[in-house]
């Protein structure tokens, strides 16, 4: 398939690898680079990425899978939200699954909540412009990735003067939590492969403190397996050099600036919250974004009261530390056993993008005889 | 005879309207000597069948697809081809075929007697014919428009030994043909993706196909259709049953552009998505190249490729090796596929 299979090349992947493998043996040294973004894991473990490079490259999965960091009080309000009568809830496919304290949007659905899978908030529009005496919420979610489309989605509501749509917004931001884990004690990282997506909405001057302050190397990295190892070679040049710099390997999709219009949609409807909870990461300071008043009669949380009970994490779960690159998923207490992809404890067994679901699925975790395969 | 334009109650309450709509759309047709006689059961005689093979194939399925009709098919043809599948699978020669048919409140008539005509069209295109049948009427809401459930009857020819725990170190993996399509076709056909998706179901009868490659390769050990849960499934089943492990080539399983692209837009994976004309088969090394020929000698096998084999190692595992170069686990899927958020 053009422009996809280019991204997968056997033979360029391997003369990249021996590029790497010398790479590290120049450095001479065990190195933690962390993908920030949960599409690169999914990649990652799709492709066995991790099993073609030097023992010494230990990649950790960060925080970037929006629908494994929400918490579970916030899937508890979606339920609340759900289950009001006459209402219709609709919402990414994969957010369906995600676990609240008692019960998922599934199982909702299953008791009778009229809760709908769609492909993108305009499609939650138009079944509220179908049914103007009937309430729908989308459920809104992920990164700057996403916020742009569900502003847009305000946006025209509120232009075509559509009453009966509002947002339950999700929405978080990935750079107050990359300085949370550059702030923490324990960590050991030595670089980021910096999130695609979310950059080509932002672009790559809200990371310049982690080169210039955190003194740490960043490369902005595309979803192809390609470009991850050439992402990923990028950034043990720039050690291998000395240089801590903010580089772009994913230019065909993200320019440096950013996009500007979908940057404004953002700036006209969101503004920060105070503090957001993420699941295994606890209260993140301006990690989320919420409505503006000036569009309250769109947004979920000023239109209806909700639970809004904070929940704590299981006890038993460590996604903290395997985020943070402490311990791998399956040296988790509870991987794989009490926590499955059937019955996720944990935030980062809840969707394919999170780290634990994707060594389970994928088998990070067992040794497979890879070396045979190249 | 009275005809109505859409289906009530009534139909569901055994008396003349009901008569009058089975005799309207389904005998008319089926038709065939054995329902004829319209009796509360088919009969067929045990010495022509003992003629065929030396034991009974028997099986069952239902069918609750959403879109009714889709590209390359509808519910009438699954349900035929579905069931005639489930026996040629374990070699046998599919014959006689159930129908129950769940009707709500409500339906068009028209639209059942397409399904019903559709119906008696892939059984005639297959060889078998729909013999006994049944129909009830739920209110509006009991049901989603219309479910089939076909149970079918087949003969094993004597000596004919298939089966999913068979598989052996050394043995190849077969597949007919490209993956995927009915999975991504009725997906595009329930239209809320807005993708314009010219992909159609690959729903098709594979018997003749099944005789052909036993012929060829007479020493197959297993076959599967890879209907719900893809590929990846059936695969996991057979590494399991035999207590081996599989592993495929990512490169070599058939996948059309189109579905590949569609999987890549909705962050499916395209091993898990249904097929209805697409079997797994294992089969001994010697004897793979053998097959390979026959299947694609036959119109339903013409991009058949070997993408794997079966070699000593953990129990039950499936892996993949990637396009890539790299190496990963092919699990069973834990609930449905839901398409990613970014």
């Amino acid at each position: 398939m053009k422009y996809v299979d280019e991204f997968r090349d056997r033979a360029k992947a391997l003369s990249l690898v021996a590029e790497i493998e010398q790479l590290v043996a120049r450095i001479g040294r065990p190195l933690q680079i962390m993908e920030v973004c949960g599409g690169h894991t999914h990649s990652i473990f799709r492709y066995g990425l991790e099993g073609m490079l030097p023992k010494e490259i230990e990649l950790v999965h960060g925080p970037g899978c929006p629908v494994c960091v929400l918490p579970m009080g916030r899937v508890d309000d979606c339920v609340a939200i759900a289950n009001r009568p006459g209402m219709i809830f609709t919402t990414f496919g994969d957010a369906m699954r995600v676990p609240g304290s008692k019960k998922n949007l599934l199982q909702a659905k299953a008791d009778g909540a009229d809760v709908r899978m769609v492909y993108s908030p305009m499609d939650a529009l138009g079944i509220a412009r179908k049914n103007p005496d009937r309430e729908v919420v989308f459920f809104g979610l992920g990164f700057e990735t996403t916020m742009p489309s569900t502003a847009l989605t305000i946006l025209q509501a509120h232009a075509e003067g559509i009453q009966n749509f509002s947002i339950f917004c999700n929405h978080i931001t990935i750079v107050p939590t990359m300085k949370a884990i550059l702030d923490s004690q324990e960590m050991h990282l030595d670089g980021f492969l910096g999130p695609g997506h979310v950059s080509m909405v932002i672009g790559l001057d809200p990371y310049e403190f982690i080169a210039s302050f955190y003194k740490m190397p960043m490369v902005v990295a595309g979803f192809e397996p390609l470009d991850i190892l050439q992402s990923l070679w990028m950034v043990l040049r720039q050690i291998a050099e000395g240089r801590c710099e903010i580089e772009n390997q994913y230019a065909r999709v993200v320019a440096d600036s950013g996009n500007a219009q979908a940057l404004t949609a953002v700036g006209e409807v969101y503004e920060l919250r105070e503090h957001f909870e993420w699941r295994g990461l606890g209260s993140i300071n301006k990690s989320g974004v919420k409505i503006r008043s000036k569009y309250a009669q769109h947004d979920a949380e000023a239109k209806y009261a909700l639970p809004g009970v904070r929940i704590e994490d299981p006890k038993a779960c460590q996604c903290g530390e395997v985020l943070k690159g402490l311990i791998r998923p399956a040296q988790c207490k509870v991987f794989g056993k009490s926590c499955t992809p059937e019955t996720p404890l944990g935030a980062l067994m809840v969707s394919s993008e999170g780290a634990c679901a994707a060594y389970y699925q994928y088998g990070g975790g067992i040794k497979l005889n890879v070396r045979a395969a190249l | 005879m009275t005809r109505v334009p859409t289906v009530t109650l009534a139909h569901g309450g055994g008396g003349k309207a009901m008569k009058d709509l089975i005799h309207d759309v389904f005998v008319e047709a089926f038709d065939n000597p054995l329902l004829r006689p319209l009796e509360d059961q088919a009969r067929f005689g045990m010495r022509e069948l003992a003629l065929l093979g030396d034991r009974l194939a028997f099986t069952t399925d239902s069918y609750v697809v959403d879109p009714l009709f889709f590209p390359g098919g509808d519910i009438g043809k699954l349900a035929v081809f579905g069931t005639v599948n489930d026996l040629a699978v374990g070699g046998a020669v599919p014959l006689y075929l159930s129908c129950a048919a769940i009707l709500e409140e409500g339906l068009s008539v028209d639209l059942l007697r397409r399904v019903a005509q559709s119906m008696g069209a892939a059984a005639r295109l297959a060889g078998v014919s729909i013999v006994t049948g049944d129909t009830k009427v739920v209110p509006r809401g009991a049901c989603d428009k219309l479910f089939l459930c076909t149970s079918g009857v087949g003969v094993i020819r004597a000596g004919r030994e298939l089966g999913a725990s068979r598989a052996r170190p050394g043995d190849k993996v077969l597949v007919n043909g490209l993956l995927g399509d009915h999975g991504a076709a009725i997906l595009g056909a329930r239209g809320d993706m807005q993708l314009e998706s010219p992909i159609e179901s690959d729903c098709a009868p594979l018997h003749g196909l099944i005789e052909a490659v036993l012929a060829a390769a007479p020493g197959t050990r297993a076959l599967r259709d890879a209907t719900r849960g893809g590929i990846a499934t059936v695969l996991n089943e057979m590494a399991a049953a035999s207590q081996v492990a599989i592993s495929i080539d990512e490169a070599a399983t058939p996948l059309r552009a189109e579905v590949k692209g569609f999987c890549e837009i909705l962050g499916l994976d395209p091993l898990y998505l249904a097929n209805e004309g697409k079997l797994v088969a294992i089969v001994p090394a010697a004897e793979a190249q053998a097959a390979l020929a026959a299947m694609r000698a036959h119109q339903y096998g013409r991009d058949a490729a070997i993408i794997g084999e079966v070699f000593e190692g953990e129990k039950g595992r499936v892996t993949m090796q990637t396009v890539f170069g790299g190496t990963r686990i092919v699990d069973m899927l834990v609930g449905e596929q839901l398409p990613r958020i970014c």
